[in-house]
């Protein structure tokens, strides 16, 4: 049986499975519940200073897939709209309770050190594991120069890091945002600053939808609306890319990643993991579906890193990276086909049409005497870019064969294609 | 409507609510969700099989897409432009054999295909226009005449408004609408729908209907190609086989079609005749349709006698378990040998003789048997009953059309059930009504042009 447990930057958990700093994670009553139905830890609703923030009515919207599935969610919240007192009570009695489980509180407090010198102590009495610096809300909070506001500035995010670590001997997580260029730069300042850990993404400035009869974006609040915070499966791309691109940067390699975005089921977390992430923190699956899908994450996980030979997490942790490179350096001398397997293809022409009206004119429609459509690939026409594949319908029907080309391996930069190639 | 025929026999012993009740439709409408579930189901194929196995050319795979993306007067539009009666398809076409058995996702593991009759429907049902979805062109000071205002007639005579003619259509009966009126089983076609359906068609203006009119009768050809540009017939099949035996007259033989005609006007459901045991003859969806209506008024023992198997029926295997779930018995193999009469002379069975295939022929074995009933449903065809089309060539018994739907006669079209090659469809009908009429405006236009 795989050991799912971990220690990320010196914080324990059980497995990796953390409810990242969010609703799910607002107060002791829902905290228990995660940490009943089996989640490793929790980053705690982001703390800031008192008086506590004001959330307006209403907060969440989503983008919809065919079937009323959540592809993407948005929300305006901002951070904890309790007292302090409240929330360090609480935390306090949680982390006593459940004294196995990763307890991480979230901090966002304006860019003066004395804000960050009288809260870190306040934190520690708490007897938490770590603290996590919200440098990423990108509404409301951002407006007034903090989350997404210092996330974006590396400067800030490098100085304010280092005055956690200055007045504070907890692991420091550096939280980011995705709402920037480049995600390297905030990353390399937060390592500067003496970052233990750092974890991405925050969320990603959105509007999923509008009242086209009001003429108002979603939430709704009166008559008016406001750019929101997007998350949930749609981001998990974005969220996978910005962890490798860290992961990979020689100037941060060996930073501990909590990888966040859109994980719902236990291969987004083997995902995750596998392009450097230790930990990997959810709020959206939860929030739509409870905290018991922690379950199915912990059995596949384990079957799956079984089935592997994995026997921890840190076995498998970055195998992919080695793998993820640049452009530059991909096989110019690969090869695939696309293979149309006429037993299970059911003629529906999906494959036919966006190859021809918006690719490379690789599918040939042939109308058979009896009626019937045959679709067949134009092999030297095709330059195996998968489209078909993706538009098809049917399971393993198209599939990409890669070709013996019998020619070595060979990148762009040394392609003679190339005008610019490297000298040999 | 009385059915002189049966009137010796009892009547129901429910109330007409409790009648009106068994006629409720038989494939309950889509809701919202439903529908937004099922249209989410499409592939959206190119070049999609079930539109090119819709006799009217419906694009189908761009409807449903319309309804999934909440555009339910798109969908709508969609299908009307090509078949105006799409309300009445939606509910009688046998999409089991059309769009549905064409579509992709019977394949392999779905074996399920999108639900498109129902889909159609539901557009259909939803549908919000200020006024009708389609205008007339300007007018071309043409006059056409219509016979018949069946499905193959009401088609043609909207797609003539809208192009600009004219139309006058001459109907027998009192009603319009032809079979989705008289003759579609009654939990096809509930309540007044074909009457709504056909205030609807004519929205658009410029269509006169003249009831009482009969060919042979009060009606001439020769009248009409005096006084309008062009005429279309849209005849149907008015005229029930016949079986040739002696007795084929007595009281408690009668016609399946014109039982379901009855069914389908009366308003007390109480006052129809209803035998106690009845035997259809007949292997299309006609003989399911009256033997699945007369079970649900009451009759205890149905038994549909066919003289081939059960897989040479014309009815679709779908109306043949519709029959098996009303407790419809189904004999094969047998064909009518003799009316048993009572000694007042009404029906009291039928003896039949078992049938099989010889040298691919099929022939009586002369083993007989005999099935006790009160009353026999004939459902074994429909021919012409009209004298005036005399001067029309024939394919069988059906009028010669080329195909522009012209006949031998200048000047004259037909389409529908009276033509041939048919398929006895009503949105074949429909196809043929709406293609006509754009060949009749076509030779117009020329005719003017020449001028």
């Amino acid at each position: 049986m795989a050991d799912l447990s971990i220690n990320f930057c010196g914080i324990k958990s059980p497995n990796p499975f953390w409810l990242a700093s969010a609703p799910p994670t607002d107060k002791a009553y829902n905290v228990v519940r995660a940490f009943e139905a089996g989640w490793g830890g929790v980053v705690w609703k982001t703390l800031g200073e008192d008086p506590a923030a004001v959330n307006v009515s209403s907060r969440y919207s989503a983008h919809y897939g065919n079937n009323r599935e959540v592809l993407g969610f948005n929300n305006i919240e901002l951070i904890t709209d309790r007292s302090l007192t409240i929330n360090l009570r609480e935390i306090t009695q949680v982390k006593k309770d459940w004294p196995d489980r990763a307890m991480v509180v979230s901090l966002m407090l304006p860019c003066e050190e004395h804000y960050w010198k009288n809260m870190l102590p306040l934190i520690e009495a708490t007897g938490a594991d770590g603290i996590e610096l919200n440098f990423g809300c990108p509404h409301g909070m951002s407006e007034r120069g903090m989350g997404s506001a210092v996330g974006q500035v590396p400067e800030y995010v490098e100085m304010v890091t280092r005055w956690c670590k200055a007045h504070t001997k907890l692991p420091v997580i550096v939280k980011l945002t995705p709402n920037i260029t480049d995600v390297r730069l905030p990353a390399r300042a937060a390592l500067a600053g003496g970052a233990d850990a750092v974890s991405l993404i925050n969320t990603i400035n959105s509007i999923t939808a509008l009242d086209l009869d009001r003429m108002i974006a979603l939430p709704v609040v009166g008559n008016s609306s406001t750019h929101g915070g997007y998350c949930g499966s749609a981001v998990k791309p974005i969220a996978l890319n910005m962890v490798a691109e860290i992961a990979r940067d020689p100037l941060t390699k060996g930073l501990p990643i909590s990888g966040i975005g859109g994980i719902g089921n236990w291969r987004d977390v083997a995902e995750f993991i596998a392009l450097g992430a230790g930990s990997v923190q959810v709020c959206t699956a939860a929030m739509l579906h409870g905290f018991r899908i922690v379950e199915g994450m912990k059995d596949g996980l384990s079957r799956w890193m079984d089935e592997k030979g994995y026997r921890s997490v840190a076995e498998f942790s970055g195998k992919a990276i080695p793998n993820t490179t640049d452009w530059k350096n991909l096989d110019m001398n690969y090869q695939v086909i696309a293979h149309i397997d006429q037993g299970s293809c059911i003629q529906c022409g999906r494959c036919y049409v966006a190859c021809e009206d918006t690719s490379h004119q690789s599918i040939a429609q042939h109308i058979e005497a009896s009626g019937a459509r045959r679709y067949e690939v134009i092999e030297h026409e095709c330059v195996g870019c998968n489209l078909c594949e993706i538009t098809c319908p049917v399971e393993d029907c198209i599939t990409m064969v890669a070709q013996d080309t019998g020619k070595a391996y060979m990148n762009w930069t040394q392609d003679p294609r190339n005008p610019r190639r490297e000298a040999r | 409507m009385m059915i002189e025929s049966l009137k010796h026999l009892p009547r129901p012993q429910l109330s007409n609510a409790e009648l009106s009740g068994q006629f409720t439709d038989l494939a309950p409408a889509l809701s919202a969700r439903q529908a937004i579930i099922e249209s989410a189901r499409c592939l959206y194929c190119y070049d999609a099989p079930c539109t090119r196995s819709c006799p009217s050319e419906i694009d189908v795979a761009g409807f449903i897409r319309n309804i999934h993306d909440g555009d339910i007067n798109s969908a709508a539009h969609g299908i009307l432009k090509q078949n105006i009666l799409g309300g009445s398809c939606a509910r009688v076409c046998p999409t089991e054999i059309l769009c549905e058995d064409a579509c992709v996702r019977n394949h392999h593991a779905e074996g399920q295909p999108v639900k498109i009759g129902l889909l159609q429907r539901y557009a259909l049902d939803h549908m919000k226009f200020a006024s009708h979805p389609f205008t007339r062109a300007a007018t071309t000071g043409r006059k056409i005449a219509v016979v018949g205002a069946g499905p193959a007639g009401l088609s043609c005579a909207h797609r003539l408004a809208m192009l600009g003619n004219d139309v006058v259509i001459f109907e027998a009966r009192e009603k319009p609408g032809g079979l989705n009126e008289y003759g579609i089983a009654k939990y096809k076609l509930v309540g007044d729908f074909a009457q709504k359906e056909v205030e609807f068609l004519l929205a658009i203006g410029g269509i006169e209907i003249r009831y009482g009119q009969t060919l042979g009768g009060n009606l001439r050809l020769k009248d009409l190609h005096g006084s309008f540009d062009s005429v279309f017939l849209g005849l149907g099949l008015g005229a029930s086989r016949r079986l040739g035996l002696t007795g084929e007259d007595a009281p408690g033989l009668l016609a399946a079609v014109d039982y379901i005609a009855a069914l389908r006007q009366a308003d007390d459901l109480t006052q129809l005749p209803v035998p106690a045991r009845a035997i259809v003859i007949g292997g299309g969806n006609t003989a399911i349709d009256i033997a699945v209506q007369i079970r649900l008024l009451g009759a205890e023992e149905v038994t549909l006698v066919y003289r081939r198997d059960a897989a040479k029926m014309t009815a679709t295997g779908h109306e043949q378990d519709i029959a098996k779930a009303n407790l419809v018995s189904i004999r094969t193999w047998a064909q009518p040998q003799q009316v048993l009469l009572d000694k007042a002379g009404r029906v009291r069975g039928m003896r039949f003789e078992k049938t099989r295939m010889e040298a691919a022929r099929l022939t009586g074995s002369g083993e007989t048997f005999d099935i006790p009933a009160e009353a026999i449903f004939k459902a074994i065809g429909q021919g012409f009953d009209c004298a005036d089309i005399d001067g029309l060539e024939r394919d069988g018994d059906k009028i010669r059309v080329d195909d522009q739907f012209r006949t031998c006669l200048p000047g004259f079209y037909a389409g529908g059930d009276c033509v041939a090659p048919g398929q006895d469809l009503t949105v074949q009908a429909v196809q043929h009504g709406k293609l006509a009429a754009l060949a009749i405006h076509r030779d117009l236009m020329a005719k003017m042009e020449a001028a």
